[in-house]
């Protein structure tokens, strides 16, 4: 059988191949091109206390996450449970309270409790738009050199937990 | 009846609806020079919305996609280029926003492929050509 | 009760194609004309079967049935008759049974226009076709049956996609359905000749007029659909190179590839494996296409709501359908003869690089819309690749074709002169570099890419005359009358849909090089001077439609006094989705139009307008019109009339 009659079937295959992978793949979902750099440097006023500021920079030499949510955002409430349980084990939670009006994200935080340990304000989405946020909830873990490690796109679940952060931070954390 | 409801609460709705869209236009701070305007609609035009993602940045109504026009703008009014401004958004969206895809050895194929492909055809189509006229032409000479 | 029967009539449907496709290929080997003779009764009851069905659905449309699940989700008792019929095709379920209900028309069609073709080639070609038909049924029967009930049904239903509620709707889809599906004939004329052994000049001759019909179906559903969201979705947007445009375009490009190829075949006997192959490859794409489309692979505006699981079904099709049609190829095609002697520098020759053009084109869009899958698969990140990269390399892959296609049709068959088509064509080639440079001096701006678009376009129109006039000056003692009368509907045909993409190309460069856009806001009362026309803005009229409300402008345009046009753009509201639409207003001419839509509401009053000057732009459609018209010129050529005598 002569080669160059079998490629197309050959060919064919290979994109079947392609084609197969993809269907388990999100072509929606946007990687971050932040990870393995450093997390944008921000110097934000804290949500509730706007005297005092929080940045980066002070959490030097600490693993923690960073998650930016609004009162406006359905699937943060979502989230907000899983935060607080969160909290409970003592996981370093600093929150960024993206494009919100202050008063509503405070009265989120009363209602349903406040997983944070601190919150940065981003009223205008300025911080958002260097982290690369285009969907609240999204959620980074820094390592103690302040690099991005990982990011969660979308609301953090119980699978990605037990699964991606708690082993992250068990191992950044050694 | 349903339909003269429907027809009130439509207009409810609409005029409603004008007033949540008029802040939110309100949010697109339009630059006094025609020259910035120009030069964010060619760059917004080859950038994606990442909220509406099959809609340009030009053309999105969505509130990240006013966000990012206006940083736009704020990069072209300091002095960016234009492709500092794609390498800004790049950094932070990665290359997904960009409509434009990169040259690099991994989109080498995607780039070069199909002209190679013309060029290979076309040698290819000689060759078969040269061989097939060959083998005809034995087969005239053939008693 | 009737979705249940229309459901059944789906069930017998498969049981009929089943038998269709299997009874005639079992026959095959011992030549059994009693299993051939199955193929046409089967066929036509499988038809019939399946156009019952989709008649019943769209029954339940028509009679706001909300007890049909798929009913409720696309439809409401306000949507306009015409928009309800046609709402059957506007989500998944629904359109896969339009699928196969034009499968079933092709399919009727080939019992009773293929009568010419031998019993044992026509049962096989038939068979092909049912197996499709078997596939496609049982992807609706297992995971898209569009006939599932609701109990208790819905008030009112969810409604049509008001951006679907228009004439766009009602006929873009059918003609798009009409030539994706219509390319599964040339993949069963491809299949039952490599099944048959015996591939000649006989074959070609069928499968042309079938191949072209396709063509012609697929020319102008995608024409139309161009055109549709031009004026639709406000922004004067034509193409957008959006994966699923992309999916009905490459089997566009095969199909022009086949229709040169089969030319080859018809005349000399030869390529005749690759014309089969491109047969086989056409029919892929839009299997392809279908995949594509709802799968979730890929993002896309078009996209029906997606689910892996029957992206799965899908791809497990594709595997066998294409995968089994690639290794019959593998395995007959090599049997298969050269054909007939013919130069390097020939008509055919120039045929075929038509082909090579046009594949590396197709490749250039089938690597465009599938690379992010690639990069993505392979965990090398992610990457959007649209206009920007479509528009460069495509337009450079095409540009020498075009060129090509200027040369094709003065050459002659078998063997040609390069120093004599040279001297023809010296006087075209003048002409155009010329118009190419005149017709941007006179629009008062000049750039590359005009000066090639024109280039091109001007090449093609003065080959075209070029090569009339070589005809008609072939016979001297002729009156001119008698002159014309030798052309032929074949040549003439193909005259016209050169002249068609000329027309095409003078449209899109135009539109690209020439026009203009102009945000502004204006107060009513107020008149501005825009591109020497003056609009004078009167205000907003509230009106009402059958299912939505708008608010209406009024603009008045005018040159130099007289009036041009009253241009009334909308901002709909269509309560039940809450959705607002824009609708735009165009004022069309042959050399341009005038589009106006409305932005948003001032607070200080008064309105954001955007006003465009799209020259030439309708040219664009025009031009495919001609092709369309073109292809079915060539059909009616009396090579291809069903011979009534024996």
């Amino acid at each position: 059988m002569k080669l160059k009659f079998i490629l197309p079937l050959v060919l064919f295959f290979v994109l079947v191949a392609f084609l197969g992978k993809g269907l388990f793949l999100d072509p929606r979902e946007v990687p971050s091109p932040l990870i393995g750099k450093p997390a944008p440097a921000f110097e934000a006023p804290v949500l509730g206390d706007p005297s005092k500021t929080f940045s980066p920079a002070d959490m030097k030499g600490k693993v923690w996450l960073l998650n930016t949510w609004a009162s406006w955002c359905v699937a943060c409430r979502e989230e907000h449970p899983l935060l607080i349980e969160m909290l409970a084990h003592d996981i370093p939670l600093y929150g960024l309270g993206y494009k919100d009006v202050e008063k509503d994200a405070l009265d989120l935080l009363d209602k349903m409790g406040n997983p944070y340990i601190i919150t940065a304000n981003d009223a205008d989405g300025t911080i958002g738009i260097d982290y690369g946020v285009y969907g609240v909830p999204e959620t980074y873990i820094i390592d103690k050199a302040g690099i991005i490690r990982y990011k969660q796109i979308g609301p953090i679940t119980p699978e990605s937990l037990r699964d991606k952060i708690l082993p992250l931070l068990k191992a950044l954390n050694a | 009846m349903i339909m003269m409801r429907n027809i009130v609460i439509g207009l409810v709705l609409f005029i409603s609806a004008f007033s949540f869209t008029a802040t939110s236009f309100a949010q697109d701070r339009v630059s006094e020079s025609p020259a910035v305007e120009a030069r964010l609609k060619k760059l917004s035009i080859e950038l994606r919305c990442l909220v509406c993602q099959n809609s340009t940045l030009a053309d999105s109504d969505a509130p990240l996609a006013q966000d990012l026009r206006n940083e736009i703008r704020k990069l072209i009014e300091t002095g960016n280029s234009d492709e500092e401004v794609v390498a800004y958004l790049v950094a932070r969206y990665g290359d997904f926003v960009t409509f434009r895809p990169p040259v690099n050895t991994s989109t080498a194929l995607l780039w070069f492929g199909p002209f190679l492909m013309l060029i290979i055809g076309l040698i290819t189509l000689v060759v078969v050509l040269k061989k097939r006229a060959k083998l005809l032409g034995a087969e005239e000479t053939l008693p | 009760m009737m979705p249940t029967i229309g459901y059944y009539a789906l069930v017998l449907a498969l049981v009929v194609a089943l038998l269709q496709g299997v009874l005639p290929l079992v026959g095959l080997p011992k030549n059994n004309g009693k299993l051939f003779a199955f193929a046409t009764p089967m066929a036509r009851i499988q038809s019939l079967l399946v156009i019952l069905s989709f008649i019943i659905l769209d029954y339940a449309f028509y009679a706001n049935d909300f007890t049909v699940y798929y009913v409720a989700t696309t439809s409401n008792s306000n949507l306009p008759l015409i928009f309800r019929l046609a709402a059957i095709w506007g989500g998944h379920e629904g359109s896969m049974l339009f699928w196969v209900a034009i499968l079933a028309v092709w399919t009727l069609a080939v019992t009773f226009f293929a009568k010419e073709l031998p019993l044992r080639f026509r049962s096989s070609l038939l068979a092909v076709m049912g197996l499709i038909s078997v596939g496609f049924i049982m992807f609706i029967l297992f995971t898209s049956n569009p006939f599932e009930r609701i109990f208790p049904a819905p008030f009112d239903g969810r409604d049509l996609n008001p951006l679907l509620q228009d004439p766009g709707m009602v006929f873009h889809p059918p003609l798009l359905y009409m030539g994706y599906v219509g390319f599964s004939v040339a993949f069963a004329f491809a299949i039952a000749a490599l099944l048959d052994g015996r591939l000649d000049v006989t074959w070609a001759r069928w499968t042309r007029p079938w191949t072209t019909a396709a063509w012609v179906f697929l020319t102008l559903g995608i024409a139309l659909g161009s055109r549709w969201a031009y004026y639709e979705l406000g922004w004067g947007g034509w193409w957008f190179w959006d994966a699923v445009e992309n999916a009905s375009f490459m089997p566009w490009l095969i199909g022009t590839a086949l229709i040169h190829s089969l030319a080859v075949t018809e005349k000399r006997n030869a390529f005749k494996a690759w014309t089969v192959l491109l047969s086989i490859c056409a029919f892929s794409l839009s299997l392809l296409g279908t995949f594509l489309v709802r799968s979730g692979v890929l993002t896309s505006v078009h996209a029906f709501a997606t689910d892996p699981s029957r992206g799965l079904f899908i791809l497990l099709f594709l595997v066998i359908v294409i995968g089994g049609a690639l290794t019959l190829f593998a395995l007959r095609a090599p049997s298969v003869g050269l054909g007939e002697k013919f130069d390097l520098v020939s008509r055919e020759s120039l045929l075929l690089s038509n082909n090579v053009v046009l594949f590396a084109a197709t490749g250039a869009v089938l690597l465009g819309t599938l690379y992010p899958l690639l990069i993505d698969a392979m965990n090398m990140g992610k990457i959007s690749v649209g206009p920007p990269y479509f528009d460069t390399v495509f337009v450079a892959i095409m540009v020498p074709g075009i060129f090509l296609m200027g040369v094709g049709p003065i050459a002659n068959w078998k063997k040609a002169s390069v120093p004599d088509m040279a001297g023809k064509l010296k006087w075209a080639l003048g002409v155009s570099v010329i118009s190419a440079l005149l017709v941007p001096s006179m629009m008062g701006r000049l750039s590359p890419m005009i000066f090639v678009g024109l280039l091109m376009a001007f090449w093609v129109m003065s080959s075209v005359l070029t090569s009339m006039k070589i005809r008609l000056d072939a016979m001297p003692s002729a009156t001119l009358k008698q002159k014309l009368n030798t052309f032929g509907r074949a040549y003439n045909g193909m005259l016209l849909a050169h002249f068609g993409l000329a027309i095409f190309i003078v449209g899109v460069t135009m539109v690209k090089g020439y026009e203009r856009e102009h945000d502004i806001t204006m107060q009513s009362g107020e008149t501005k001077v825009i591109n020497g026309y003056d609009f004078k803005f009167e205000g907003i009229l509230p009106i009402k439609g059958p299912n939505y409300v708008a608010k209406q402008g009024q603009f008045y345009v005018s040159k130099e006094g007289k009036q041009v046009a009253l241009l009334t753009p909308e901002k709909r509201l269509y309560p039940v989705q809450g959705a607002i639409m824009t609708e735009a207003s165009i004022s069309i001419n042959p050399v341009r139009d005038i589009y106006i839509s409305l932005g948003e509401e001032l607070e200080e009053g008064g309105w954001s307008i955007r006003v465009y000057f799209k020259p030439f732009v309708q040219w664009i459609w025009l031009g495919c019109v001609f092709m369309g018209l073109g292809g079915i010129l060539t059909i009616t050529d009396k090579r291809y009339r069903i011979k009534n005598s024996a």
